[in-house]
């Protein structure tokens, strides 16, 4: 009898629940929204949310607030993203590699890779090796040469994050080139930048708008892209100088495990009205950023595309948990 | 990147503008008052405040949280001379003298020699953060992992050899406070530790929730027990003399030297350099015999000191990112909500935004003197409001901040749960400010210690040979001889500091 009562009152809580999600679907959004980064502040997420934010509060009518939760390479913040409510209202940054290696390499990192609803993928970031103006390193060879002189490890490479596109273009350039370089994981690109600053790392493994922020203090020893970037046409490739290693992040937002598509739609569409822009543009292609426009559908089939691709390079690495 | 004269004029430019000198001002009351009622301190004032402001713009918000800091300083001392309760930690000493100054009518002067000195050590050590903290700014990048490893490090032993009584308790109290920061992922990797299989702690303890839970619920349940009684005292003249002034002058610079250049060391709070000063004062006096009868340099020299601190913690936080106090490490939560990084970087990148704080601390301390000298009978009044009235007040705003920063449930019972450790830890006499300080910097020292270890492949000799990290490591190893040594020595006049907030 008892079981009965608090079956019903399950249910008709469920019921007012499920109610409520309808209902919010057609008048989303009515109040603020938190959209969680998941790096430092002075990072490409925080930059880009940053160039966002206006245009975003304005095509969704409401306020957005930019939070910050740092630790784990991003875990932190997705597991904190799983176990929020599928309401909208919470949002984070959304990080490729980062999203699919943690999964891969720790077995439990608080979340699952395609549980975390895409809602857009807006830009990417090819990584960029660099190291301080005043360095020995004219070049990558210089620089590849000096790390097999030295016993192995004794080179460190500073980067944002465990995990991210920085932790395995260095795990690749050490396969590629038979070296072995000690990849120093920070909070975020904000606070690894400081690092190579002051000399504590021997270089850094960073994103290509630090080769535009930091263009008087460092010097770009090779490019992770298919191609040169327009904005910075001196840096070389690592494939123009032998090395097959193309990478990078991409980043977008996400939403909670089980918020309704109609919600995820609207956050969509004002993400996609955001980015074309024209002043929104200008300022990322300004800033490094290679914009991109994948709306929901095709950012989880993105990610799914990369899984694949990303479990045969950690195999080969060997940084899969069993 | 230098001191310039340009810099200051634009951040007063800033701090200028109708929208900034109201929010300052609101600071400085709520400060006060924060100040004045025993039961609540600046550290979880600012945090139950935090989430509130986020409708404010970042340098609004700031000043004003700033200002609560800087502003409580001058009101802890009015209980502690009108009623012998310290409204903060870093009053009890003047509570010494100022309250046997009340005892024999001298009320007035006493409050008004605590409001000058405090006006007095508040704008000098104003001026050394205006000169100081961009010259270590440009020191910062020389700080890499181990130096930010060490430097906290240091923290933590100060603290604890600081915090007095039981080296063991200080321990402890780190001990408990380490453990909790661990709960959730590893900051370098992501893994999950001490989460018992709850999903909800993989996203570590909120530290506010901890601060809020420490500082004001344990406060109102040892209140609840020992009920305040007021006395009420008639303040009748308040000025000083031109005599008691001079008296004070060499207390009030002598404080401001000691409060600041101590305060510039992450783990001296304010509550320390009271002492330190109380201290100095009687040994450097003509007639130490007067302390402790109602000496008026008795007064003056742990307010100065007070302030001085308050200011001189401003130092590290800008110009490394570290906070020196709970209090500093809200604030650091503070500006981390803006996106704005503290640390080397700061004053290159938002040099508007850090010169306007300065710029409007001193704008805030002659608000704050024109608050307290002649407004000092009104605070007197607010702080024997009965405690049936504040401490229900007090349980609903922190509940209130702590729901509003993930509205979270749970982040609620996490509070009240760091309440009754908190109560436990005050009942058995455990130093609290070991506990608070090491909850909030061991995510950071855990990350620099994991780098510096990567840096050297293994070998935590790196922390020891560079130079800057070699020297704060040999500080922290003094420090933790010294408090052993004083705890063989049993016998010592440990000094007794019940919380830093």
């Amino acid at each position: 009898m008892k079981r009965t009562a608090v079956g019903v009152v399950v249910l008709l809580a469920a019921l007012a629940i499920a109610g409520a999600g309808v209902s919010n679907a057609a008048n989303f959004p009515k109040k603020r929204i938190t959209y969680n980064i998941c790096f430092n502040p002075g990072g490409e997420s925080d930059i880009t949310a940053r160039i966002q934010e206006q245009v975003l509060k304005k095509n969704l009518g409401v306020d957005v607030s930019i939070q910050y939760k740092i630790g784990g390479g991003g875990a932190l913040c997705w597991a904190d993203l799983a176990q929020s409510a599928p309401d909208g209202y919470t949002i984070a940054g959304h990080n490729l590699p980062h999203i699919i290696l943690q999964p891969l390499e720790m077995g439990d990192a608080g979340y699952k890779t395609l549980e975390l609803k895409n809602i857009y993928m807006f830009e990417s970031t090819p990584n960029v090796l660099m190291v301080r103006k005043d360095s020995p390193f004219k070049t990558l060879k210089d620089f590849i040469a000096y790390a097999k002189k030295n016993p192995p490890g004794v080179v460190t490479v500073g980067g944002s994050g465990t995990s991210s596109a920085n932790d395995l273009g260095t795990a690749e350039l050490n396969k590629a080139a038979g070296i072995k370089l000690s990849y120093v994981p920070f909070g975020g690109t904000g606070s690894a930048v400081p690092a190579l600053l002051g000399g504590h790392v021997t270089a850094l493994m960073s994103y290509s708008p630090m080769a535009i922020q930091y263009k008087d203090k460092f010097r770009f020893l090779a490019i992770a892209s298919e191609k040169r970037m327009d904005v910075i046409p001196d840096v070389p490739t690592f494939k123009e100088q032998g090395y097959d290693i193309v990478e990078g992040a991409y980043r977008g937002v996400a939403a909670p495990p089980g918020t309704p598509d109609a919600v995820v739609k609207v956050l969509a569409d004002a993400f996609e009205k955001t980015m074309k822009d024209p002043e929104v543009r200008k300022k990322m292609d300004h800033n490094g950023f290679k914009t991109e426009f994948m709306g929901p559908e095709a950012s989880q089939a993105f990610v799914k595309k990369k899984m694949v691709e990303y479990e045969t390079i950690m195999k080969e690495l060997g940084r899969v948990k069993k | 990147m230098s001191f310039s004269f340009e810099h200051l004029f634009r951040g007063f430019e800033i701090a200028l503008t109708f929208q900034n000198i109201f929010w300052a001002m609101v600071g400085c009351f709520i400060g006060t008052l924060v100040g004045v009622l025993p039961g609540i301190g600046p550290a979880s004032g600012i945090a139950i405040l935090l989430p509130l402001t986020t409708v404010l713009p970042p340098t609004s918000a700031i000043i004003m949280m700033a200002a609560i800091y800087y502003g409580a300083m001058y009101g802890g001392s009015t209980t502690a001379i009108v009623v012998n309760i310290p409204g903060e930690a870093s009053s009890v000493p003047t509570a010494i003298d100022g309250y046997e100054m009340a005892k024999q009518g001298k009320a007035g002067p006493a409050l008004a020699i605590a409001a000058i000195s405090s006006f007095v050590a508040g704008t000098l050590g104003l001026v050394g953060l205006t000169f100081f903290a961009p010259l270590l700014a440009d020191v910062a990048v020389a700080f890499g992992p181990p130096e930010y490893f060490a430097l906290m490090f240091m923290a933590l032993t100060l603290v604890i050899s600081l915090s007095g009584r039981a080296l063991l308790k200080g321990v402890i109290s780190m001990a408990l406070g380490l453990t909790t920061s661990l709960i959730g992922q590893d900051p370098l990797t992501g893994a999950a530790r001490l989460t018992f299989g709850f999903p909800k702690l993989l996203a570590g303890i909120d530290f506010i929730s901890v601060i809020v839970g420490l500082f004001a619920i344990s406060e109102v349940m040892v209140n609840v027990e020992s009920r305040i009684t007021a006395i009420s005292q008639k303040i009748g003249s308040w000025m000083p003399t031109w005599a008691d002034i001079r008296q004070c002058t060499g207390a009030m610079i002598r404080s401001t030297g000691i409060g600041f250049f101590l305060g510039l060391l992450p783990g001296v709070t304010p509550s320390v350099t009271t002492f330190v000063a109380y201290d100095v004062e009687k040994r450097v006096s003509k007639t130490p015999e007067r302390f402790g009868k109602g000496a008026i340099e008795g007064v003056a020299a742990p307010e100065g000191a007070n302030n001085a601190t308050s200011t001189a913690g401003f130092v590290p936080l800008f110009s490394f990112g570290i906070p020196t106090a709970p209090s500093m490490a809200v604030l650091l939560g503070g500006l981390m909500m803006y996106g704005l990084q503290p640390g080397p970087m700061l004053f290159k990148e938002n040099p508007d935004f850090v010169w306007a704080i300065i710029a409007s601390m001193y704008i805030g301390n002659v608000m704050l003197i024109v608050l307290n000298l002649p407004l000092v009978g009104m605070w007197a009044r607010i702080c024997v409001i009965p405690f049936y009235i504040l401490g229900p007040m007090i349980v609903f705003f922190s509940v209130l901040g702590t729901y509003s920063i993930r509205f979270q449930p749970f982040d609620v019972w996490v509070m009240l749960l760091f309440g009754v450790i908190g109560y436990l830890m005050r009942k058995f006499g455990y130093p609290i400010a070991p506990m608070v300080l090491a909850t909030v910097i061991s995510q950071m020292m855990e990350m620099s210690l994991g780098q510096s270890l990567l840096m050297s492949q293994g070998s935590v000799l790196i922390l020891f040979t560079r130079p800057i990290s070699g020297v704060f490591m040999a500080l922290a190893f003094i420090s933790i001889a010294r408090g052993i040594w004083l705890q063989i020595r049993s016998h010592a006049p440990e000094v007794a500091v019940e919380e830093a907030d």
